[in-house]
């Protein structure tokens, strides 16, 4: 009865673990947080392409200096557009305001945007970008239909267009479903080459989403060890403690 | 004057003035303890460990952070990167959170299955349920603070629920947020309650809980009261001093349960988005609804069972009315058991299968909460929910048919 119950309690732990991630269509993002190559060509195309609209204001440049392995002088050399000082969080130079009266919406800030979405989310959303003339930017996005974002990098993926399978339902209503895509004007990067540029963007967006992460784990492991070494000191404690009680 | 205690030099000093030494024996040296607790039986010192975390790590975090809607969400990522073991404080508190519920579950549980809140344990029970609700509206109040889209909508949704209740609702929903939505009012009033007058209410309730228990001694995995035999030196037969007993014992669980809080402080901060949901990483939006807004786990039982009762005769009140009950039958279960074996071990089988669906309709539950509600799983929902209260609703009626075994004298060995 008593090890049914246990079993019982221990059970539900698993369930408390599945992660509630987004659909199953999300590709799988490649990224390396010990790459350090991957994190700098990763911020080299943030500052460049993104930062245009997005900040990441939560985070320092001589931190992002620091944890990807570039000096202070390197980083104002050639990460720093804004006349920002290299201790600044990295904001950038439009106006929330103004921004929004452009857009519709203010471009959210992306430092905690590999946390919110997840990084196979931000991977797949960079590779999916496709034509469609009905949108105002004239491109469209797989997983985030209808999206308010222009295909920023295209020049560099060139533009892709979706090939649809076609079901029909019950009703007899055809439904489309993006089965791939065919590149249709090329881009300066092959495709290989522009995935590989998405992973590094990835990459050190997931950085940046929490720059503790590697150093965390490297602590957590001696904190562990010690604790398991204390187990077995308190057991031993606790046992002779415990040998006259019957 | 001499002490009663028969201590001197400093300690003697303080004992004339103040009932150290006789503190000390009463309730450490000197309380005893039956020697037969389990593995169930860590999760009280436990609790009390989760409570000096939260305490701790509290006041640090306070000392960063900024109960503004302008700067809360900024202040949280000021701490998770420019304070100095900022993120281990933070994640600690967070953890801790998640970890207070987990532990007090199984400690309610332990309770549950050996009958720990009967006579005379009521008053212990008692005190034991108000620190659980005391605890939710901690949790609750909490989950405001980071100001991410889970917190506002979350706490939305919640202070919504009072809106419902008749003729006064929508006007006490406006007192309670301080404004017609959640807003920088709203924070500020929740930083101020969970900072400072729920933790004072929450240890003061388990000062109580702890004399109450020490009053009438533990319970055991037996359901014997150690207190009716005692040796020549009028000490319980099956009693150990709780120290040195229990306070290595107890270690040993503390060590066990720090090393898994630490893998997840370390490796799995958000838990797979259990522990921190994913939305909460985004700031508060008053004009943006997530798709899909779930509490965090340990309220997702009753949540599922706000959802599972549909609106009738024109309110939604019902839901609100049953999730509540569902706190407050609890304050009922030492008067609804009326058996008189207390332990699990000795009781029929009816009361182990009704604890199984119990606990299984329980489980299911939290998980039904978490997920967005579509008609098979409403209908398990309000199934399990039936359950739930079944359980409370048939223990009176229990012992009239139910075949207990005989309760041993003493405790029994392990």
């Amino acid at each position: 009865m008593k090890k049914m119950l246990i079993a019982l309690a221990l059970l539900a732990l698993p369930g408390l673990t599945m992660a509630s991630s987004g659909g199953s269509h999300l590709m799988t993002a490649p990224i390396d947080l010990h790459n350090k190559a991957s994190l700098q060509k990763g911020a080299q195309l943030f500052v460049n392409y993104c930062m245009g609209c997005h900040s990441l204001e939560h985070q320092r440049y001589n931190r992002m200096a620091r944890d990807i392995g570039l000096t202070d002088e390197q980083v104002k050399d050639n990460l720093i557009f804004t006349g920002a000082k290299v201790g600044d969080t990295m904001q950038n130079a439009m106006p929330k305001a103004d921004a929004k009266k452009w857009f519709g919406v203010t471009p959210p800030d992306l430092t905690l945007i590999a946390r919110s979405r997840g990084v196979n989310y931000l991977y797949t959303y960079l590779l999916t970008y496709y034509e469609d003339p009905s949108r105002p930017y004239g491109v469209n996005n797989a997983v985030f239909p209808n999206t308010g974002m222009p295909h920023v990098l295209w020049q560099l993926q060139g533009m892709q267009k979706p090939v649809y399978t076609v079901h029909k339902d019950a009703e007899g209503h055809e439904n489309k479903t993006i089965e791939g895509f065919e590149l249709v004007q090329p881009g300066s990067m092959s495709p290989p080459e522009y995935k590989e540029a998405i992973t590094d963007l990835v990459n050190f967006l997931a950085y940046v989403g929490e720059p503790i992460q590697l150093e965390r784990q490297q602590i957590g492991i001696w904190v562990v060890l010690f604790l398991v070494l204390a187990f077995v000191v308190f057991y031993l404690l606790k046992k002779e403690y415990w040998k006259d009680v019957h | 004057m001499a002490n009663t205690q028969g201590t001197t030099g400093l300690l003697g000093w303080i004992d004339e003035r103040f009932p150290l030494t006789k503190m000390m024996r009463e309730h450490l040296t000197e309380y005893y303890a039956p020697k037969n607790f389990n593995f169930w039986y860590f999760f009280g010192s436990l609790a009390l460990l989760v409570l000096v975390n939260q305490i701790l790590t509290g006041i640090w975090l306070t000392m960063s952070y900024k109960p503004s809607a302008a700067d809360a969400f900024g202040s949280v990522e000021y701490i998770m990167r420019d304070v100095d073991w900022g993120w281990l404080i933070r994640y600690m508190h967070s953890t801790g959170a998640s970890a207070f519920f987990i532990v007090v579950y199984l400690h309610m549980f332990r309770a549950l299955i050996y009958g720990s809140y009967k006579k005379p344990r009521e008053l212990i029970w008692i005190f034991g349920v108000v620190i659980f609700l005391c605890l939710m509206a901690e949790a609750f109040m909490g989950y405001l603070l980071p100001w991410g889209q889970m917190s506002y909508w979350g706490a939305q949704v919640i202070i919504n629920l009072f809106s419902a209740i008749p003729g006064i609702g929508p006007d006490l929903s406006v007192w309670i947020r301080g404004d017609y939505v959640v807003s920088d009012a709203t924070l500020n009033r929740f930083f101020s309650l969970h900072v400072i007058a729920v933790p004072l209410v929450l240890v003061g309730l388990v000062v109580a809980h702890i004399i109450a228990l020490h009053e009438v001694g533990s319970n055991n995995p037996d359901g014997v009261e150690i207190k009716k035999v005692k040796g020549p030196d009028g000490k319980p037969l099956d009693g150990i001093p709780f120290h040195p007993y229990y306070t290595v014992k107890d270690l040993v669980g503390v060590v066990v349960f720090l090393i898994f809080f630490s893998v997840v402080i370390f490796f799995m901060p958000e838990m797979g988005g259990y522990f921190l949901e994913h939305p909460n990483f985004d700031p508060a939006d008053s004009m943006k609804t997530p798709a899909h807004i779930a509490p965090v786990w340990y309220f997702t039982p009753f949540y599922a069972m706000l959802r599972a009762v549909p609106s009738f005769a024109g309110t939604q009140i019902w839901g609100v009315i049953v999730m509540f009950a569902a706190i407050l039958v609890l304050f009922f279960l030492p008067w609804l058991d009326r058996s008189p074996v207390k332990s699990i071990r000795y009781r029929g089988f009816l009361f182990k299968a009704g604890m199984v669906l119990f606990v299984v309709s329980f489980l299911i539950l939290g998980y039904l909460g978490a997920l967005p509600p579509d008609p098979l799983r409403t209908a398990l929902a309000q199934t399990c929910t039936f359950i739930y209260f079944a359980f409370f609703a048939a223990l009176p009626f229990l012992p009239m048919i139910e075949k207990t075994k005989p309760v041993p004298e003493r405790v029994t060995e392990q």
